[in-house]
Parts: C-alpha cells; sequence; structure tokens
C-alpha cells in the first residue's frame, strides 16, 4: 500500500442540482476516505467554469429542477461536456443521478417533440411522455453485481439505452429507466448513471466503494479499502429492502 | 338556497357524524368529499356569505400558524371566523368546516359578522382562487415539500402565477377588484408573483439584518433568478433563500417591503418585535420562539392591514397567541418538560434547529422520521438539512419513526456517532427519551407531520400540565 493516497473529486453544479439530498453521495465519499486515512479533494464547478480532465479522479454531478437544468445543459454544452467526454474515456470514475443522467445521455425528447442535446457521454436518450402521464415515483431496490441498491426514484421521463449501452442493474421492485423493459441505470467504461438517490451513496456502501475502488486503483494502481464501520449503513440498506415501492 | 345545496349540508353533515361516531380519522375529508358530490358549488356559495370577506392564506411553511394568527386577529376585532382550522387544508377539508358551519337550510349564522379565513394547501391555491375569488391572499414562502407529491417548487410557482394572471382577468372579477395580495418580498418566488400584477400588493419582509447567517443553507431552493435564470447574490440571509436577494444580470432585486420588521430580538420563550407600517409603527412581542415565527407575524399584520383590520386588535391577538397544533408546543410530563417542534423540510427543520441551538444549554433530542403520504414518501431531505447545528449541544439523542434507520445513518454523518439506536416504536421512543431526561429538565422533540400528531396523542393523555396548549 503507497504511503498516502489522494483522491480528487470534482462535483458538477453543486447549488443548482441539489434537488434529492445529493450532498448526502459527497458526504459519503469523503467520509469513505478520511475513514481509510485517504486525503479526499473536491472541486466544486458552476455555470462558466471550466473543467480540466486531468484534475478530478472522480465526477459527481445530481439531479435539478426543470427550469435550473436547462441552464446546467447550456453550460455543460458550451464549458464541459467536452473535457468530460475526454476523461471518461481516460477511465475516470463519473456517477451521473437523475438530472444529471439525462443530461449526459444523446438527447432529451419533451413531450412537444422538441429535442435538447445531451452529453452524448452514454448511448442512451430520454422521452418525457407529457404531463398527462405518471411520474416514476417510489421505493425503489435493484440487483446489482449479485448485492443490491436501495433509493428512492422520481422522474417523469423515460430513459430507453442504446445498443452501445450496458445497464447498471436491474429492477426488482419499483420502476427503473422507463418502467417497463426492468432496467436500471446504465455503464460505460468507469462512468455510471442512475435514477436513484435518497441519497444514493450513504445506504449503499458497496456501490460507494465500487465506485472508490475504480478511482484509486486508477490513480494510485492501488484499490484496496480497508473494512470500516458500516453497521448504521447496513442496517438502512436492509430496512429500505423491505420498504413498498 | 336552492336544494342541491341543502342536500349536500344534509349529506356532509351526516358523513361527519357517522365518521366521528365511529371514531375513524379523517372524518373532515369524509363530511367535505361527500357534500362536494352532490354540490360542486358549496363552497362558493357558503363563503360568499361571509360579509367581511375572504382571505386566503397559502405557502410551503407557516401557513397553518398565519391563518391561526389572523384567526385570532379577528376575533380579537369583534368577527367571527369561519376558519378550517384542523389543518385539512385541500378543498374539501375547506368544505368540511362550512358544512358544520352552515345550517340545515344553507345558512351562516349571523353573516354580517364572519370572515372566512382558509389556509389552503399550495397545490390547491388556484382551485380555491377560481372557485371563492378571495378579498386577499397571502403568500408565506416557497419550498420544496414533497416532491413526491407535488412535484418540483417551480411547477406550485408557475401554478400561484397562472392563478393570479386569472384574477385579474375582467370575468373574475364577480367580487369587484382582483384580489390583494401579501408578499413575502424576502422570498424571490413568493415577491416574483407581485411583478406583474395589476391588483394591489403589500409586501412585508426583514430588515434588520443582525439575525442573518453566515452561509447560504444547503436547503436553498431558488437559487436562480425566475426572469432570466443567473444565479441570485445576497447582501444578507435568514434562511434557506430567504433574505435580501438580487439579480446582477437583470437587476430584479427584493422589493422594498411596505411592512418592515426593523428591529427583532428573539429570545429563549418569545421574540420582540419592531415593525414599521405604511401608516406608523407597531411593537409586538411574540410568545413563539424562532425567525421562522416572526415572519407568520408578519404575514399575518400584513393579512390584518389588507382585511382592514384595526392595529390594537391585531397586537392584542398576536401578544397572547399560542402556537397551532403541534408546531411548537410544550408538555409537562412525568415532571420533564417536554417541547415539541414540528420539522418536516429542509428549510423549516433547520429553522427548528437553529431555535433549538440558539437557547444554549445541553440537550436531549428525539428526532422523528416517518414517510407516510402527509409527510412525503421521499426522505432524501434528511442529507440537505443541517442536523450539524445542534451536534455540538447535544448530549443524548434517538432516531425514531418509520425510517429511524435512514435517521440514524444521516446523524451518524452529522457526527453524533457511530451507534445511534433506531427505534420505530413511538411509544418506546417517546418512554426511552423521557428515561434519559432528568426530572425537571427538558427534552426536545422534533418530529415530521404523522409522527407529530402520534407523538402529541401520546404526550397530551400524559400531560399534567401544559403552557402552550391549544384553546378550542
Ligand atoms: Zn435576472
Amino acid at each position: 500500500m503507497s504511503g498516502s493516497r489522494t483522491l480528487r473529486v470534482t462535483h458538477l453544479y453543486p447549488r443548482l442540482m441539489n434537488i434529492y439530498g445529493d450532498r448526502g453521495n459527497i458526504m459519503t465519499l469523503r467520509h469513505r476516505c478520511e475513514a481509510r486515512g485517504i486525503t479526499f479533494e473536491l472541486t466544486e464547478l458552476s455555470i462558466g467554469d471550466a473543467f480540466d480532465p486531468q484534475s478530478a479522479d472522480l465526477i459527481f454531478a445530481g439531479g435539478a429542477q426543470d427550469r435550473e437544468q436547462r441552464n446546467v445543459a447550456q453550460d455543460l454544452l458550451a464549458t464541459k461536456a467536452d473535457a468530460i467526454r475526454e476523461a471518461v474515456e481516460a477511465d475516470v470514475v463519473l456517477l451521473a443521478v437523475c438530472g444529471a443522467y439525462q443530461l449526459f445521455g444523446r438527447f432529451y425528447r419533451e413531450s412537444t417533440g422538441v429535442e435538447l442535446a445531451g452529453a452524448g457521454i452514454f448511448d442512451l436518450h430520454t422521452e418525457h411522455p407529457g404531463e398527462k402521464t405518471k411520474r416514476l415515483i417510489g421505493n425503489i431496490v435493484v440487483n446489482w453485481e449479485g448485492q443490491t441498491i436501495v433509493g428512492f426514484e422520481n422522474h417523469g421521463g423515460r430513459t430507453h439505452l442504446g445498443p452501445a449501452a450496458r445497464s447498471l442493474a436491474s429492477v426488482r421492485s419499483g420502476n427503473g429507466n422507463n418502467g417497463t423493459d426492468g432496467l436500471e441505470g446504465v455503464v460505460y467504461r468507469n462512468a455510471y448513471g442512475t435514477y436513484i438517490h435518497g441519497s444514493l451513496l450513504p445506504k449503499n456502501p458497496a456501490f460507494a466503494d465500487h465506485l472508490l475502488g475504480l478511482a484509486l486503483t486508477r490513480r494510485n494502481g492501488d484499490a484496496e479499502l480497508a473494512p470500516i464501520d458500516d453497521r448504521a449503513e447496513t442496517r438502512a440498506h436492509a430496512a429500505a429492502l423491505s420498504l413498498k415501492p | 338556497m336552492n336544494p342541491r345545496t341543502i342536500a349536500a349540508i344534509f349529506a356532509g353533515k351526516a358523513a361527519g357524524r357517522a365518521s366521528r361516531l365511529f371514531g375513524r380519522g379523517g372524518g373532515t375529508a369524509i363530511a367535505g368529499l361527500a357534500a362536494l358530490r352532490l354540490d360542486s358549488a358549496i363552497v362558493r356559495d357558503l363563503v360568499g356569505q361571509a360579509g367581511a370577506g375572504t382571505i386566503a392564506i397559502t405557502g410551503t411553511n407557516g401557513k397553518t400558524t398565519t391563518s391561526l394568527m389572523m384567526s385570532r386577529i379577528a376575533t380579537a376585532a369583534g368577527l367571527a371566523p369561519l376558519h378550517n382550522r384542523s389543518g385539512s387544508n385541500m378543498m374539501r377539508g375547506v368544505a368540511a368546516m362550512l358544512v358544520e358551519e352552515a345550517s340545515l337550510l344553507g345558512e351562516i349564522a349571523d353573516p354580517a359578522t364572519r370572515i372566512a379565513i382558509l389556509e389552503v394547501d399550495e397545490a390547491t391555491l388556484p382551485e380555491i382562487a377560481r372557485e371563492v375569488h378571495p378579498k386577499v391572499i397571502v403568500f408565506t414562502n416557497l419550498f420544496r415539500d414533497q416532491l413526491d407529491r407535488y412535484g418540483e417548487v417551480d411547477t406550485v410557482a408557475r401554478s400561484w402565477g397562472t392563478a393570479l394572471a386569472r384574477e385579474q382577468l375582467p370575468n373574475a372579477k364577480q367580487q369587484g377588484s382582483p384580489p390583494t395580495i401579501v408578499l413575502n418580498a424576502d422570498d424571490p418566488a413568493v415577491a416574483h408573483l407581485g411583478r406583474a400584477y395589476a391588483g394591489r400588493t403589500l409586501y412585508y419582509g426583514v430588515e434588520d439584518t443582525s439575525v442573518s447567517v453566515d452561509a447560504i443553507d444547503h436547503a436553498s431552493d431558488f437559487r436562480t433568478c425566475l426572469d432570466c435564470g443567473a444565479e441570485l447574490s445576497y447582501t444578507a440571509t435568514f434562511y434557506g433563500h430567504i433574505g435580501h436577494w438580487r439579480c446582477a444580470t437583470c437587476g430584479n432585486a427584493r422589493p422594498t417591503p411596505d411592512i418592515q420588521l426593523t428591529r427583532v430580538v428573539l429570545g429563549d420563550d418569545s421574540t420582540s418585535m419592531e415593525i414599521a407600517l405604511p401608516a406608523g409603527e407597531m411593537r409586538v412581542v411574540l410568545p413563539l420562539t424562532g425567525l421562522y415565527n416572526a415572519y407568520n407575524a408578519l404575514a399575518a399584520i400584513g393579512g390584518a392591514l389588507a382585511m382592514s383590520l384595526a392595529r390594537n386588535p391585531t397586537v392584542t391577538a398576536l401578544e397572547g397567541f399560542s402556537a397551532a397544533f403541534g408546531r411548537q408546543e410544550r408538555f409537562a410530563v412525568q415532571g420533564r418538560d417536554v417541547h415539541v417542534l414540528l420539522g418536516k423540510n429542509p428549510t423549516g427543520l433547520n429553522q427548528v434547529l437553529r431555535t433549538v441551538a440558539a437557547n444554549g444549554g445541553q440537550k436531549r433530542i428525539l428526532f422523528f422520521l416517518n414517510d407516510g403520504i402527509a409527510d412525503g414518501r421521499d426522505i432524501s431531505w434528511i442529507w440537505d438539512a443541517d442536523y450539524e447545528i445542534v451536534q455540538p449541544l447535544t448530549d443524548w439523542v434517538l432516531a425514531a419513526g418509520t425510517r429511524a434507520e435512514d435517521l440514524a445513518l444521516r446523524l451518524k454523518y452529522a457526527g453524533f456517532g457511530d451507534e445511534i439506536d433506531a427505534e420505530r416504536n413511538t411509544a418506546t421512543a417517546l418512554q426511552r427519551a423521557l428515561d434519559a431526561t432528568p426530572v425537571g429538565e427538558t427534552l426536545h422533540i422534533i418530529p415530521t407531520y404523522t409522527a407529530m400528531l402520534d407523538v402529541r396523542e401520546l404526550l397530551a393523555t400524559q400531560a399534567g400540565s401544559s403552557r402552550f396548549w391549544e384553546d378550542g
């Protein structure tokens, strides 16, 4: 094990994309690093700030309201999308939740038929079926790599994966990407997209460590993550398994 | 009265009585639904009899307290309120209250002295405005609350704007001019409603920046300008996105309030307020704590002004005020002083935590987190609330409620320790909290809405006496 390890995290639009307690994801990454003596460095980027693809080991972006998502979408394409794509191709870890998950796809089609271009990092698109169609709201449990991920979903858009995309998980209870094909989220290289908040990472410690492991391997060639006290995390995860969808 | 209305009142009264007789909860909703099913215009017809007019009060936080303040002010001014005070603030709750107040012939007694004070759910406001065309509408604030039920706050803001635009149309003015709107100048989403409004507006706000906080809360919902989308800047923040805001890009800024809180001192048990009004000054010692209650009082003063109620009864009613059901109550139980403070969304909870922390001393806190429909099923908001505020002062804490395990995890992250117990049984949690509190000392209970109902019932049966007790 190397002497001192560091994890550099970039949080995109922390003030504009913060609707579903996504701060909990950053708190979890910090806690799970610091409990293991790994230095945690956080950079926050907002509208107008450029992103340096060499500067981060892990990129996080959360959910936003529609109005703010439109501002963010413009800025993302103008100032950051190319650099994020470059970073993802170089195996930097990316976690995009909810609104950011949609923005990082190829396009978002509004119910009026208008298409908004996305960052094109994931081979997927999202369609909004119109205000008359039910939002997909509720507790969700998915099967992931022989384990479970738990949380809450709340989205009007239906996301469909393209041929080059691999889903993150299969839905055990809840709706997932579109409520029909039983799939949830997306994986491309070390980039992950999902609708699950709740917050996502606090009560899914295995998934949080999976992301940390990928980022630390890439940066330090050393993925060793010593066990830490996960009693409260495990208990919250177990309780969420039996919630009604 | 037409026969349809009379049948609806009969059905509503019968349904309400049956539901009370069988001890079923939700009696008000059942009575209201039964009446509305037979006569959809019943609310309009009965409210229309109130000689002093109708005032509607809406917003995310504070509408129950502000409505109760309005009701006390109206009573002190010699009026008899028609007030849906049971917290049933959707159309059916308003209908149920009116059916109860009406005679079987569809008449409200002594109509000249009646004032309708309607606490209205934020999503129901457009429907109420269309039905009753209130003389005054008071808007408290707009925060994230139950995203799973209302959708995004923007959706609510838009629906309010649409409702007000409709009230300005000539065919909506069946009762004369469009409503006077009373707006919180410090909330950009609420203040925005006055920008294009042709009717009368009254803004209220806090001028005294000594109560501002250093940083914007994590729980801040309107960070961008509603006109141009640029990020707002603040010279003072009071809580959430409430403060002295302006947009550097388009120049849109906080309006100068007509009702200004020029000086405020937040005490342990009361709040002393100096208020500048369009005509003169007012001093009030409000027997409630927390800046959010000062805002509620400003909203009620604005409502009273807009309804042309006199100033002396306003001061008298506010100074003699006791808190609304479960919002801020105190019970004497097993020799302990138990404070219950409702905390149901991140901004409201942060205000409560600041209020608890402001009084100093070591705290024992029992938190409840429920995920019932009335609480909001999505509990992710706890990650945006700043439980850290009270952590350094707390020497005993317990996580309770239907989502106790999630809450315990959040408290772990706030530094309360790795082994916070999670207790799902309300009675057990309460007894453990009482046992952990020495006799003569204070226990703080901070529940979400449905947990408040449960814990309040347990406390009320055990309470020997209580200092803040709801009358009536
Ligand atoms: Zn602007």
